[in-house]
């Protein structure tokens, strides 16, 4: 357990940061994260040594985002684009490179959870190209075409090419992995 | 860049991508700088793509440095993981059971002791099911292998060591819910061991080995060990339900599992 400790621990800041960045709600995405855990506890003895423990653990709190946003959209209780509380994301409202924060995750928040999670395993948790598609059990090809698309997506959005938010609903089915 | 007789690799636009990335090899790397330097269209599209990225990273950027609320404290929740057997204080089970299934007809380790009733049959199975429940649905670590999440796993599993297919029954509608279960060794081979427990934290457990002899008998009280229970054997699968204080009980559980045993193996 000692073990385990010093692989995931550090993990857990990086773990809270993609729930939140997938999900937005700081509570649900806590909840996710503690499940997450929960499960990396219950099921280290039973990893297999190819598993590599980041991809791993971000493997299993993925598959709980999805079926939490699955859960989410059957029950119809999201979010209409404009009443995205900036305070939810805990960002600052600042300028960056012209792109707003609030705008930024308004766009981001649009994108199909597909590209969207490329998007965040490549741009913001660092992960090479062929270790989000090992986590996501996708071919390389198809991150690359998600990536691809979810920027250019993401940049029209922002260059305000997309009046009306592509919301998730018109989007490829939600990937839950094995 | 084409100083040589080699023509350029082209450059692909999961290269600019791979480029803002920063994950290209250092000699492609100043290739597609090279690329960029002449291309202002190029230059103008990494330059959003990068630009992108920074903003997305900086968006997300103080989530890391939160203070880790106590609820996500990994030390503290593995030592207070849930473990099936840790929900109720060890000592304070009302009962536990065992039952322990045993499959006939198939491996060569059990001709061995077929010619000796009281070494291989259902006061065998008994005997080695109160064995088993004492060392594992008394194990506050790890009393299962495999958990009842990964039902079809543990089934896959213990059905390819035991030769045939073993079915976990499902005794929800009984209050008790499957914890998981794993492999163990008797004097007779390989047997399945399953461990359920209820809300009180009674527990139960299955164990499956093949019988060589005595492969269809009627339901059986046996108490030949520290724990009664029930035993017997349907077409080479034998059963023994094995309790410590209300093995009175058992015997719904034991006809329960019997009835969906048979249901199962019959293919309804």
């Amino acid at each position: 357990m000692k073990h385990l400790i010093n692989q995931i621990e550090p993990m857990i800041p990086a773990l809270r940061r993609y729930a939140r960045a997938l999900l937005r709600d700081p509570e649900l995405a806590d909840d996710l994260v503690q499940d997450c855990l929960e499960r990396v506890i219950r099921r280290w003895a039973q990893r297999r040594e190819s598993e590599e423990p980041r991809q791993w653990a971000f493997a299993i709190l993925h598959n709980l985002a999805i079926d939490s946003m699955r859960r989410r959209s059957r029950r119809g209780v999201h979010l209409a684009i404009d009443d995205v509380n900036e305070n939810e994301m805990a960002v600052p409202g600042r300028q960056e490179d012209g792109l707003r924060h609030a705008d930024l995750i308004r766009a981001l928040e649009a994108l199909p959870p597909d590209q969207r999670s490329v998007i965040l395993l490549v741009s913001v948790e660092n992960m090479t190209y062929a270790e989000a598609a090992k986590m996501l059990e996708i071919p390389l090809g198809t991150v690359m075409s998600r990536l691809s698309r979810g920027r250019e997506r993401l940049q029209k959005a922002l260059d305000g090419e997309l009046s009306t938010p592509v919301r998730a609903a018109g989007a490829p089915a939600l990937r839950r992995l094995k | 860049m084409a100083t040589d007789e080699r023509l350029p690799r082209p450059i692909l636009e999961e290269d600019l991508h791979a480029f803002v990335d920063g994950l290209l090899e250092p000699e492609r790397q100043r290739e597609v700088q090279d690329y960029i330097d002449r291309r202002p269209e190029a230059a103008a599209l990494v330059s959003r793509l990068s630009a992108q990225r920074q903003a997305l990273r900086a968006a997300f950027s103080d989530i890391v440095n939160e203070p880790v609320p106590p609820r996500l404290n990994l030390q503290r929740l593995v030592e207070e993981r849930p473990l099936p057997f840790e929900r109720a204080p060890m000592w304070r089970i009302a009962a536990a059971v065992v039952l322990t299934l045993g499959l006939g007809g198939a491996g060569g380790w059990m001709a061995r002791g077929a010619s000796e009733e009281t070494s291989a049959g259902i006061a065998s199975l008994s005997r080695e099911a109160n064995t088993n429940y004492a060392v594992y649905a008394s194990d506050t670590l790890r009393p299962v292998e495999i958990d009842g999440a990964h039902k079809s796993e543990l089934v896959r599993w213990v059905s390819n060591r035991l030769k045939r297919p073993v079915p976990v029954p499902d005794l929800e509608r009984s209050g008790f819910r499957l914890i998981g279960g794993r492999l163990v060794a008797t004097e007779h081979g390989p047997a399945a061991l399953f461990l359920y427990d209820d809300q009180k934290g009674i527990r139960l457990a299955l164990l499956a080995r093949p019988m060589a002899i005595q492969r269809n008998t009627p339901t059986m009280q046996r108490n030949n060990g520290p724990f009664g229970g029930y035993s017997w054997a349907d077409d080479g699968l034998g059963y023994s339900v094995v309790g410590n204080e209300e093995a009175a009980d058992l015997k719904p559980l034991a006809d329960e599992v019997r009835h969906q045993v048979r249901l199962n193996l019959a293919g309804v």
